[in-house]
Formats: C-alpha cells, structure tokens, sequence
C-alpha cells in the first residue's frame, strides 16, 4: 500500500520530509536550548522506539530524531506530550490539542546561550526568556528565526537570526567608590569599545560608545561599578544565511525593555502577513524588509510599542553582508 | 550592665528610637547590585529600618569604609594655600558589626593613630564618633577563620545584640543607652557568646623571625601565574590600609584643586611604582609574599599581634580562587620543613 500524505500538514506538524522513501524525522523543540536530564532520557526513547537509535542536535538547539517510518507519526505524536506539556505548556504556551504533536514549525526554535544560570558575563536568565518568548511567538507559521544571548560576545549567533536579543545592562558609577585602579577602562579598552578612559584618577564613560557587556562591573574590585536595576536589550534585527544573500543582523533597537522586544517581535508578525509574498513556500523576513524598506518596517512594528525612557532607535539600517552573485570573482587557480 | 529581651518589633522601635540621634550604619543588600547579574551586593550603608539589616551573608566589603573611606579629600588648594575640608556630616554613628570586623577596626586604630607620633587626623575625626553596636556571632560564614586568628571574640562595644528569629536580645554595657533600650523591653540574662571553631583553620608560623630564604623562595612563584592583581583581596580586607594620594585640578582652574587619598593596595599594578620606573614588587608572587608576611609577621613583630583577622573575605572574592588561609598553612608547613605544595 503506498503513502498517501499531504506533505504541508505532516511539515506543519514539526516532521520532515527527507532523503529515505517512506521515512520522516521529528523536530524537537527546546526553547532556550535547556532541559533536564530525565527529558533527555524521553528523547532517548522515541529514537530508540520509533527511529533507529539516532539523534542530531540541531543547530537551533532542539533534537531531530530520523529514520521513523511516516506512520508511526501519530505514536511519535503521542509519546511527544509529555514533553509538549514540560518544556511548551508549563510555560505558557497555548497548544489546543497537545495529544497531536506540534501545531506549527515556521516559527523555529529559540536558542539562547546558556545565560546568567552559570556564565559570569550573562546579564540575563538567556532561558527564562526564551521561555517567555516561546509563549508569545509559538505556535506561528511564518518562518522565522529567534535566538537570544547573554551579552555582547554573542556566543549563540544572534548576528544570525531574524531576531538577535542580546541581554545587556547599563553601568552605573558610584564615583566615591572609585578608586582609579584602571581595571575598567583597561577592560574596556582591550576587550570591547574603550567607552571608559581614565581622567585624572576617576574614569569617565562615553555612554554613546557603551555596548552595555558589563566588564566594567565585573572588573571592578570595590563595586563602583554596578548594574542599574531592570533588565536591558539589543534588539538585532534581519540576519540571515541562504543561499542569496547572507548578512549579520544589525541593532534596530538599543537598551529596550523585554516589553518592547516581545511586542516588536510580535508586531512583526501582522507585518509579515501582510507583505509576505504567498507565491513562494516561504520567504526570509528580511527579503520583505527589502522589498518594503525600512521605514516601513520600522513604522509598522512599533505600532503601540511604548519605549523605556533609556531605549535608543536605529535611524536607518544598512545590513553587512554579500550577495552570492558574487561567486563571478572567484577563479580557479589551475 | 544590664540585658534586654524583645520582640522584634519591639526591637525595631528601639532601633527607630536610636535613630532620632544616631545614624546607624550595617550590612545592608543591594538587590542586583552584585559582581554578577541577578546577585546582590552586601556592603555597609546606612540603615533606613531594621529590617534592612542584613544578617544571613556576609558582607563583600568592609565597614572600614566608614573610617576610612575609599576616596577621601585631605586638602583643598589654591596658589597661595590649602584647607582642610570639612565632614559633610558629623553626628554620631551606630555601627552593627561582628567581632573579626571589630578587631579589625582596632587593627586599622593601630595604623592610623598609634602608628608614629602623629594620629591621622582624618581617620581619628571619623573613628571618634562611631559606636560598636555588635553582632552576635555563633556560626562561621564560609571562609571564616577568626579563631584561628583570635579575632572570634571582643569586648570592644557598647552594646551586644542577638537576633534569632522573631526575638531580639541585647547586653548593654554603656549607660547611656540604658533608659532607652529599657523603656521597650523585659529584662533578661543575654551575654553574648562567639564562635568556638571554624571549618577552616590556620596554622601561623611561629619563627620569632622570618628566615631570609623564605623571601625568595619558590613557594611564591605559582601566585606569579594565579594572581591577576585585581585587588579585589586588599578592596575587602577589613585591616587593608595602604592608599594612594592623587592631586586634581578643578575644570577650568589651574591653581584650585584638591588633594585625595584613594584606597590602593599590594596587588594592584603601580603600587610599588617609584619615580624612574623602579617597581619593587613587578611579579604577583612578591606581592604575595608581602601581603602574608604583612598580615601574619611583621605587623605582629611591631604592634603584639596579628593584623590579619580572619574575615575570610579575601578568599570569598577572589576570582582566582586563591586562598589566603591556605597561604599561610602552606608557607607555615614550607617553615616547617614540609611541602611547599
């Protein structure tokens, strides 16, 4: 008997068409890229039961489990909610029918570097977040790409997503707590953009020129320089690898609170349904941000987004990156 | 003498009551305000209630801030001559310590008053107001070595509190407290008692003089590599009093400026710096060296005991990891004849 499937529903429901006739793979979904030991295990068993032992760790941080015949779906399906309801559910994240599996694999999975649970540089819970916003944007259609880092150094590639937050904070200076060792403008000048230099015995800091990593507080030995409370972020937006035109995201919004990230993010959303070009199967938001420019963009996505007193807007938007086309200069050398 | 008990309400009427003349400084958290995001800074502050009292970690830095604060003007100036400046605010202090900062505070009494025939003036007008309030101490914090030190106890204060749980007990010791601490609460037995053993333990050396080989010896060097000269060690330190003096002009003045001394210390780059680019101690190691001899030896040698008090906050704050505690048991082991290791 052969397969009768309609390839966008089994899609939609987070399996995959691939390379073996008559065999999918299941995408897992980890917001935040963290989970606990006995749902590792749960993994484990759906590939050991239904696929042939194996399973890939994503680029996006979650699992794909291959070689499970397409009609075992409904059982991969229903050995899947205990894991729906942990890592989606419990965190807020509205899924109708959890027996089903996963309602929506446009929206990608959340990566986020491992955060302020165990980095020193973090200046956020990277995972909480990811969970948060998994609540907001998850299940959605349109394909995009989140990812969230703990500060400045980037270590999860958010220059490479459609959406980088980038956790960061503002420095404060106690000033008769300084004691003009120079450990925070050595910091500063040899790791990140020499936005604090020495004047006189006291430092002063170039608050145009701080990316907000926090190696000044966490360089400081008496606590002179310490955090402002709240949480901050860098908004990158509309990076992306392809195969046309692959390009670092670029900072849309600066010192924003997570209110804004989420409403723009969510904003965006409303954006894409209305200039998306449906006659393709999918389309890269940046290459509608293209076709819009960013003024359009811009305007659309902060629609009744209110911006902390501290946040800072790009005024215009000019993304790094190569077109492919480009290939013509390269020659063999033979 | 006499002892109090009283709930702790009660406890924070007295302590309001206190505040009507006294400005009462103690352990106080900074919520995010720590090294690291999401932790909190334990410093001392002034306390706007009781409840801002911090008893369950220990605090980052010490109360020697508030006799000698990390940035202090000694002098104005101008073309033709100096003053001195003023206290912003000079009313009495209540000061809720334990007793390793205590003995701490009388160590720095020793550098700044009895040290040389001149008692600094700037340590001594801050020092003077201040009153020992303290706090009972029962139980190590980590790190802790003050009966090692023989730090854990004092009868330097003026009045002893414990707090456990909802009920508050004081000893008090100077009258003029008597009326007040009496009008709220019942009468009582508390003494204060002081912690018997810490989990960590120190053996000091016992040479009557240091032999000159340990000066070079190699047991330093592995703090060569170790050490990255943060300060954060001398910055905590309760008994740390080096500073540096540092002149500047005001803004558009070139005649007017003022003198400061800043806290400096013997880790940090630049503190042995000599006019002509003489450095005395250039490795990490050295400076090592200096700091525990400086703590267990030679300030011994000068003033009877030891400077160091065993707050162990020095080792809870390195990024290094460096214990000071182990330091001395190793360089004491290494006198002994045994490992260096």
């Amino acid at each position: 008997m052969s397969l009768d499937l309609n390839r966008k529903t089994v899609t939609k429901n987070a399996f995959r068409i691939t390379k073996r006739r008559n065999h999918t793979a299941i995408r897992i979904r980890v917001p935040g890229g963290h989970l606990n030991a006995s749902q590792i295990a749960r993994i484990a068993r759906i590939a050991e039961q239904f696929g042939d032992g194996n399973l890939h760790i994503t680029t996006r941080q979650g699992f794909e489990i291959p070689n499970i015949p397409f009609e075992k779906m409904a059982e991969v399906n229903a050995a899947l909610r205990p894991l729906i309801e942990e890592l989606e559910l419990e965190h807020g994240v509205k899924i109708d029918n959890p027996a089903a599996g996963y309602p929506a694999a446009g929206m990608r999975n959340i990566s986020a570097c491992i955060g302020n649970r165990t980095c020193p540089f973090a200046n956020t819970d990277t995972t909480g977040l990811a969970q948060r916003i998994e609540a907001v944007v998850y299940p959605h259609d349109f394909h995009t790409k989140i990812a969230i880092t703990g500060c400045p150094n980037d270590c999860i590639k958010a220059h490479m997503q459609d959406f980088g937050i980038i956790a960061i904070c503002i420095p404060e200076y106690d000033y008769d707590q300084c004691i003009g060792c120079e450990a925070c403008a050595k910091a500063c000048q040899r790791k990140v953009t020499g936005a604090i230099e020495m004047n006189g015995s006291k430092v002063v800091r170039d608050e145009r020129r701080c990316i907000g990593c926090g190696e000044c507080v966490l360089a400081c030995p008496t606590s002179a320089w310490t955090r402002k409370p709240g949480k901050y972020y860098r908004l990158l937006v509309m990076g992306r690898t392809g195969k046309k035109n692959p390009r670092l995201a670029m900072p849309f919004l600066d010192r924003v609170n997570e209110e804004v990230v989420t409403k723009v993010i969510a904003n965006t959303m409303a954006y894409v349904d209305r200039y998306i070009l449906r006659c393709l199967p999918k389309e890269h938001i940046g290459y509608i941000v293209d076709r819009t420019g960013f003024n359009v963009f811009r305007d659309e996505v902060l629609q009744g987004v209110v911006l902390n007193t501290e946040a800072r807007l790009a005024k215009t938007i000019q993304w790094p990156g190569y077109n492919t086309l480009n290939d013509a200069n390269l020659k063999t050398t033979k | 003498m006499s002892a109090y008990d009283y709930s702790r309400k009660e406890f924070a009427a007295v302590f309001a009551e206190l505040q009507k003349t006294y400005q009462i400084y103690g352990p106080k958290r900074f919520a995010g305000r720590g090294r690291f995001s999401d932790t909190d800074l334990i410093r001392y502050a002034p306390l706007a209630s009781l409840d801002e009292l911090e008893l369950a970690e220990k605090s980052s830095l010490s109360p020697k801030s508030l006799v000698f604060p990390a940035d202090e003007t000694i002098f104005h100036f101008n073309d033709h001559e100096f003053s001195q400046p003023q206290l912003k605010e000079n009313g009495e202090i209540i000061v809720l310590l334990r007793p390793c900062d205590i003995n701490g505070i009388a160590r720095l009494d020793k550098m700044f008053l009895e040290n040389g025939d001149q008692a600094d003036p700037y340590y001594q007008r801050r020092r003077q107001r201040l009153h020992f309030f303290m706090i009972e101490c029962r139980e190590s914090f980590e790190n802790c070595f003050c009966v090692s030190m023989k730090s854990n106890t004092t009868d330097n204060y003026e009045v002893a509190l414990r707090f456990a749980g909802d009920r508050v007990a004081a000893q008090v010791k100077d009258h003029r407290y008597a009326g007040l601490f009496g009008q709220k609460g019942r009468a009582g037995s508390f003494s204060p008692e002081f912690v018997s053993g810490n989990d960590k333990q120190v053996e000091l050396p016992t040479v009557e003089t240091m032999p000159a080989e340990m000066f070079n010896h190699k047991m330093w060097e592995e703090y060569d590599s170790r050490c990255i000269a943060c300060g954060r060690c001398n910055t905590s330190c309760v008994t740390c009093s080096c500073f540096s003096t540092v002149d500047l002009f005001y803004a558009d003045s070139r005649q007017c400026g003022e003198r400061r001394r800043v806290w400096d210390g013997c880790h940090l780059d630049g503190f042995s710096d000599m006019a002509g680019g003489h450095s005395f101690r250039k490795n990490k190691g050295e400076r090592m060296r200096f700091k525990t001899f400086h703590k267990i030896y030679d300030f011994r040698k000068r003033f009877g005991f030891d400077m160091c008090v065993g707050c162990g906050r020095c080792d809870d704050v390195c990024p290094e990891y460096i214990s000071f505690s182990s330091c001395i048991n190793k360089l004491s082991r290494t006198l002994k004849g045994g490992s260096d290791k």
